[in-house]
């Protein structure tokens, strides 16, 4: 009787955490973690301290010690340009106006580089707990594609988005 | 303590409840603890992955063991519509054959690529019975890369099996028939004088997987069943198992089941090998298809191929030797040490174990029967016999091995799965299967080193096995576990089509090396379309190519007007995605075609000839985001020789438009 009850409580013990566990996890169509086996990072685990998160920096590989500015480097949001028209123009314009996500214009002075960085390389765990992103989410309702962006790649978009914000 | 006891007590009470309900039920050969051993928790992975035959469906299919979950179909020798497999212009080549477009074949047997009689988890080799082909499927992506139609062949069923590298992977006609040389036009009782045999031996490039058929066999006729390589100390060496050595070519049901002994014919494939390089074999003239996949092209390309080399065994008296073998052999298994040969006669009472090494001395002695084969040594049944099972079951039809010297054979008359020990014969223990097994599969046991723990039996019958779904039910499979002295049945579940052969690998040999998306920087398709801004739509003449992308969650273009009933419309569906399963489908009304499913980086094209007047939607079938329902686009179809200009657009307002 009494070894029931406590089967019981446990069960719901189970329960709730689980419940809790799948309602901290933002809606999610096609991302999915790389395998309960092997997942390094689940968005419940990581939601658990949000104090560890840095909204200037997001999250992801890059910082100011590995991230550094100079001048426009044209050959580069050259470059930038034309992977943009690959894997980004689907969806964005260098505009201000919005078609899927936001348009370009002015990302740079609304984010920090480093920020920016990291939500186009690693954008899943950035949805999942940036409040800027997860505020851009709630306007366009799809999550920005992870199109897997060499360092390169992103950092010349870098200088693309730079160069159409007239850095010089 | 108490609640340890508890918990048992209640399960037993289950399992007594349901014995209770159905006495007759088969359930009582489950004890109580097979639900744990298959129990794969929601997220964990399955321990190995086991590709299994699809029979009848011309597919492979593939599940998780112990689980028994079904993970993938993957499409082979028969049309899917749900895969565009068969029906996309990349992937039409690949059902080609001399016939032209073949779009079903009976996917019998399954050969994982070896390295030192182990398999390496590279590719998975498949057998086409129908339409003779043999067919790569790679482990990287999970799809078919390549497909050789096999000349002078009907019915390639004693294949895909392999040497212990990989060397080759053989075929060998099922239906003796004439040579594609011949003059086939003969009367059919002339089988003696004109149907012969033919092997081929299919090469395989260590590094790209590349087949090409490097010499055939010319045997007398007999149909070829099964076929296994030496290993170990018996590389260098093939068996194949051989029935209707009778000859006969009508109601074989009785007149191939006459002589008291058919054969296991033993082939010295190094012999055979050292001819061919010594230009002793024969060039003929022949017609296949060779069918490649492009990865870099994602395109299909195949190509009719119009020669072949012949070697005639009858004309050599040391490539081929019959070994007398009790009634219409089927499986014809080799022990992982490489010594022992087991014959499994399906209408024999006992089950025959060769001996490499006896077999070896029988020939070096020239321990031969007096008369030989239409031209071939025989060699004497006891100068190669190690030994027989004495009254195993009815109807053996395979064996596998574990790593501890026992070996497991398949009854299909007794509906049962048999161990014993290869050393001293003995039967150790049988275990029923519901109902009437055909092949079974222990992982790595036709390997030189079996993981064991776990047999499949695949089973013909399923009665009332499931939920009865009309006259047509899906065949079975049961999982046993056979860690301890005796098997234990732990799972049944249903399979596609027919589970003919299977085979099954450790998961890690394969799971860390998927390929999850294509770059698209690495697309070659000549129809790619590179982002958004390269999207069009051409004319030329009545053919229109529409250069598409897709993303979550649009088409560019979307619209398109100008497109005339009759036209030949090719639509190049490029997804720009980059992220892991993010596929878009692509599904046009009223299409004579299936859909598309286009994976992240890939290219992809559906023809559609357009029959009415009208306008057209098309959508994307696989959901994609929360606009799914969204990724939707319209044709505008006008009269042949309307004068409505080509026009494209996507995301262009009506204000702006003319």
């Amino acid at each position: 009787m009494n070894k029931s009850l406590l089967t019981i409580a446990g069960v719901i013990a189970t329960v709730s955490i689980l419940v809790a566990c799948g309602n901290n996890q933002a809606p999610s169509n096609h991302t999915i973690p790389s395998g309960a086996a092997d997942a390094k990072e689940t968005p419940a685990a990581a939601a658990a301290d949000p104090s560890e998160y840095d909204p200037k920096r997001g999250e992801g590989k890059f910082n100011d010690g590995n991230l550094t500015l100079g001048a426009l480097n044209a050959g580069m949001a050259e470059k930038g340009q034309s992977i943009a028209a690959t894997k980004c123009n689907s969806c964005h314009k260098q505009t201000d106006e919005k078609l899927v996500g936001p348009g370009w214009k002015g990302v740079t002075t609304r984010r920090t580089p480093v920020w920016i960085m990291n939500f186009i390389t690693n954008p899943d765990p950035m949805i999942n707990k940036d409040p800027e992103a997860q505020a851009m989410l709630e306007i366009c309702l799809v999550r920005m594609p992870n199109q897997n962006l060499s360092d390169d790649e992103a950092r010349n978009l870098l200088e693309y988005m730079r160069q159409i914000d007239g850095a010089k | 303590m108490n609640k340890s006891t508890i918990i048992p007590g209640v399960l037993v009470a289950c399992f007594a409840l349901t014995l209770g309900c159905k006495p007759k039920n088969t359930s009582t050969a489950v004890s109580g603890d097979a639900a744990s051993k298959v129990y794969v928790a929601p997220g964990k992975y399955d321990e190995f992955y086991n590709f299994v035959s699809g029979g009848f469906s011309g597919q492979l299919s593939v599940y998780g063991l112990p689980s028994g979950r079904l993970l993938r179909v993957i499409p082979v020798f028969s049309v899917d519509p749900e895969k565009g497999w068969g029906y996309s212009e990349e992937t039409k080549p690949m059902l080609n054959t001399s016939h032209g477009f073949v779009p079903w074949d009976d996917l019998h047997h399954v050969e994982m690529s070896m390295t030192d009689g182990v398999a390496d988890g590279k590719w998975v080799f498949v057998n086409g019975n129908n339409t003779p082909r043999l067919a790569r499927v790679d482990l990287k992506t999970f799809r078919t890369a390549e497909v050789i139609e096999l000349p002078n062949s009907a019915g390639n069923h004693s294949s895909p099996f392999g040497t212990e590298n990989s060397e080759y992977i053989v075929a060998g006609t099922r239906f003796s028939v004439p040579s594609d040389v011949a003059n086939g036009d003969v009367p059919i009782n002339s089988y003696k004088e004109n149907f012969k045999g033919h092997i081929s031996f299919v090469s395989i490039d260590k590094q790209s997987g590349a087949m090409n058929i490097a010499f055939q066999l010319k045997t007398p006729g007999v149909n070829f069943d099964l076929a296994r390589a030496g290993k170990g100390k018996s590389n260098g060496w093939f068996f194949f198992s051989c029935y209707n050595t009778e000859q006969a070519n009508t109601l074989l049901e009785v007149n191939a089941s006459q002589r008291d002994k058919d054969f296991i014919m033993a082939v010295n494939w190094k012999k055979a090998e050292e001819y061919i390089k010594a230009g002793k074999g024969e060039k003929e003239k022949v017609k296949y298809a060779h069918n490649v996949f492009d990865e870099s092209t994602q395109t299909a390309v195949s190509e009719i191929k119009d020669e072949v080399t012949v070697l005639d065994v009858s004309k050599f008296d040391d490539i081929v030797y019959f070994i007398p073998c009790p009634k219409s052999p089927h499986g014809c298994d080799v022990d992982p040490t490489g010594e022992y040969i087991v014959g499994s006669g399906k209408l024999a009472a006992l089950i025959p174990v060769f001996s490499f090494d006896k077999l070896q001395k029988a020939v070096a002695d020239k321990s031969f029967e007096a008369e030989k084969y239409n031209g071939i040594p025989v060699v004497k049944y006891e100068a190669a016999l190690y030994g027989e099972v004495q009254k195993p079951g009815l109807g053996p039809l395979h064996t596998e091995f574990d790593a501890n010297g026992n070996a497991y054979t398949s009854f299909f008359v007794s509906s049962e799965v048999v161990k014993w020990n290869i050393k001293d014969l003995k039967v150790l223990d049988r275990v029923p299967t519901y109902y009437s097994v055909g092949h079974l599969m222990v992982p790595g046991g036709n390997t030189k080193k079996p993981f064991g723990k776990y047999l499949v039996a695949y089973n013909k019958i399923t009665k009332d096995r499931y939920l009865p779904t009309g006259p047509e039910l899906a065949q079975s499979a049961q999982l046993y576990d056979i860690s301890g002295d005796k098997m234990q049945l732990i799972l049944d579940y249903p399979t596609i089509g027919e589970p003919h052969y299977a085979q099954a690998v450790p998961a890690d040999l394969i799971k860390d090396k998927q390929v999850k998306i294509f770059d698209i920087n690495g697309n070659k398709n000549p129809y790619k379309t590179a982002g958004e801004a390269e999207s069009k739509v051409v004319r030329e003449g009545n053919k229109v190519h529409v250069y598409m992308t897709s993303i979550r969650s649009h088409f560019a273009p979307d619209n398109i007007e100008g497109i005339q009933v009759g036209d030949e419309v090719y639509f190049h569906v490029t997804n720009l995605e980059q992220d892991w399963d993010v596929p878009h489908g692509f599904g046009v009304k009223g299409s004579n075609n299936s859909e598309l499913l286009i994976m992240p980086g890939e290219t992809t094209t559906l023809k559609w000839v357009p029959d009415r007047v009208g306008i057209t939607p098309f959508y994307c079938t696989d959901f994609c985001s929360a606009l799914h329902q969204e990724m939707q686009g319209y044709i505008r179809v006008s009269p042949k020789g309307s004068n409505v200009p080509l026009s494209f657009s996507v995301g262009k307002k009506p204000e702006e438009t003319k």
